[in-house]
């Protein structure tokens, strides 16, 4: 019998790490198309932030940041949902699914890693964009507040993960279409919470999504540190709204995902043959 | 002995589509047009009974083997014991626990070798098995070790420990299979026809590690296999499986008895195999290959 005591939190810590090391080892064999994608990710910001250098001189910086934040917090966004869901759609792939879901840990433990590895890894490339964009467009941050953006990153990936704990549950029970679908939530997302554009400009009924969405209150406290160097204080009821949004969707999230799970379970759709 | 294993009336059954055109052609050129449509936005469903009522004890320590044809209900009997399958009714209890109501309990005694080595192929057989190890709340350093052992003790070359598994053999990534199964060191062990695709030697290896095993530390194994001589040399009951319900439960020998005709000549597994599902070697050949 293996030595995991039930309910032991040193023991589950563990047990999620093994999720992180795994999808670390997973990119290492992938270098080549983490390099890939992470230019990719770059010339997205880069394309978004020259529409910005497009218009006149006067608040160049402002308008630049503004859209270059929000082509950070989107690629964040995307990189997060992408290897919650991609997590699962692999395991489904390589019929290791099985293996996985039959250790004695709870589903959460399993889900608290690949979320974990997903922050650390979403973290790394933004800062790497955010580095070339800042470089390429001779961007000041003499008056932003890094500290607090990060804060805002780091609040608002409770809710984010809410939500890909949700969208996980696509690629569980249909490992064909399902990692596709999740991006139907991104792109909900990316209507309602402002990425490119003021809020202000939805129309009145769509407004509503947009409170809430977590994006949203990310958007404007990421923008407010960066361009104005708000304060963590000045910041607070956005990162409230956030960490609350986290406490709701992450039950809320892992709820679906239990329900696709047993789902799974009862109609045999965690098995890929045999 | 006390019951490891215990399985009452479990049944299980699937949804399959079935297209409704391939039930009914006739008709009018546009009823079958509108039929086609049909299946097209929501196929048809047929319940297929994958396991039906199905009841049996394993004991502690015993080696407990299930032979059936491909489709027969094995490896989905396999899963419900392995928490992977919720029954439809019936209970499945692993040393008292169920394995609906007690899922994370009866997994920290199970462990699984299925016939596909399911792996994550990029990754080597140590970040394989560290990744095991880690999960299952090991030390990763001592799982590894331990299944460094096996794996040398199943004539898998050391040289080949850090080569990716998709440029091994499916032999070699099935010995893979099985010291991750056995690192964990489960108190049941469930073998889902592990030997399938090992070479003589290999398969030879295995046999005699499973034996071990057993002998040693008291496990619990349930066995499926197309392997008669295999199921002959290791089992101490065997149940046989056709179209989901056991047709015969008993030590290998006595099935044997039964099955022998007037003439006293003992048949061999194979034989009694054949005579209880009422199959001919010929079928049995060129059956398909779903479970």
């Amino acid at each position: 019998m293996n030595d995991m005591k039930p309910g032991s939190v040193v023991g589950y810590m563990k047990s999620g790490y093994a999720l992180v090391q795994r999808n670390y080892n997973l990119i290492k064999h992938e270098m080549g198309w983490e390099i890939v994608n992470t230019i990719y990710q770059v010339v997205n910001a880069l394309t978004i932030g020259f529409i910005g250098v497009a218009g006149p001189q006067e608040g160049l910086n402002e308008r630049v940041l503004f859209l270059v934040s929000g082509a950070l917090l989107w690629g964040f966004l995307s990189i997060l949902f992408h290897e919650v869901a991609e997590s699962v759609a692999w395991e489904r792939w390589e019929g290791t699914i099985e293996y996985s879901f039959m250790a004695p840990q709870p589903r959460g433990v399993y889900m608290f890693g690949v979320c974990m590895w997903a922050i650390a890894y979403g973290l790394v490339r933004v800062v790497i964009c955010l580095t070339a964009v800042t470089l390429a467009f001779n961007i000041s941050l003499a008056e932003a507040n890094l500290g607090g953006a990060l804060l805002t990153l780091a609040a608002s990936s409770l809710a984010f993960i809410g939500m890909g704990l949700a969208a996980a549950v696509l690629p569980l029970i249909s490992p064909e279409k399902g990692s596709q679908a999740t991006h139907i939530f991104q792109a909900v997302v990316l209507l309602v919470s402002g990425v490119y554009y003021d809020v202000a400009v939805l129309p009145a009924w769509v407004r509503p999504l947009s409170y809430i969405s977590p994006a949203t209150y990310t958007l404007r406290a990421a923008r407010a540190a960066l361009l104005e160097g708000a304060s963590v204080r000045m910041l607070l009821p956005d990162l409230l709204a956030l960490v609350l949004l986290g406490a709701i969707l992450i039950p809320v999230g892992f709820w679906i995902f239990s329900i696709g799970e047993n789902y799974a379970m009862r109609t045999g759709k965690l098995k890929r043959t045999g | 002995m006390t019951a490891a294993i215990q399985c009452y009336h479990a049944c299980k059954s699937f949804k399959e589509s079935v297209r409704k055109t391939e039930k009914a052609e006739a008709g009018s050129r546009d009823r079958r047009a509108h039929r086609r449509i049909a299946d097209f936005i929501l196929p048809s469903k047929v319940t297929v009974e994958a396991v039906k009522d199905v009841s049996f004890d394993v004991k502690r320590g015993e080696i407990f083997g299930i032979l059936g044809p491909n489709g027969s209900g094995k490896s989905t009997l396999i899963r419900m014991i392995s928490t992977l399958l919720i029954p439809d009714s019936g209970t499945v209890r692993v040393f008292g626990k169920d394995v609906v109501e007690d899922r994370l309990e009866v997994r920290r005694y199970i462990n699984r070798v299925s016939v596909e080595a399911a792996f994550f192929k990029r990754l080597s057989a140590t970040e394989n098995l560290e990744y095991a190890a880690r999960l299952y709340g090991l030390d990763p350093k001592e799982g590894l070790l331990k299944a460094k052992a096996i794996l040398a003790r199943l004539g898998f070359p050391n040289s080949k420990v850090d080569v990716s598994l998709e440029n091994l053999s499916r032999g070699m990534q099935q010995k893979v299979a099985i010291a991750r199964a056995l690192m964990t060191a489960p108190v049941a062990l469930l073998l889902d026809e592990p030997t399938t695709g090992l070479d003589p030697v290999s398969k030879r290896d295995v046999q005699d590690f499973v034996l071990d095993v057993r002998n040693t530390h008291d496990t619990t194994v349930i066995l499926t296999t197309h392997d008669m001589e295999e199921a002959d040399r290791l089992c101490d009951r065997i149940a046989v499986i056709h179209d989901g319900e056991f047709v015969a439960l008993d030590t290998p020998e006595n099935l044997k008895r039964q099955c022998a005709n007037g003439n006293g000549h003992l048949p061999n597994l194979e034989e009694v195999f054949f005579r209880l599902t009422g199959r001919s070697p010929n079928e049995w050949e060129t059956e398909g290959e779903d479970e």
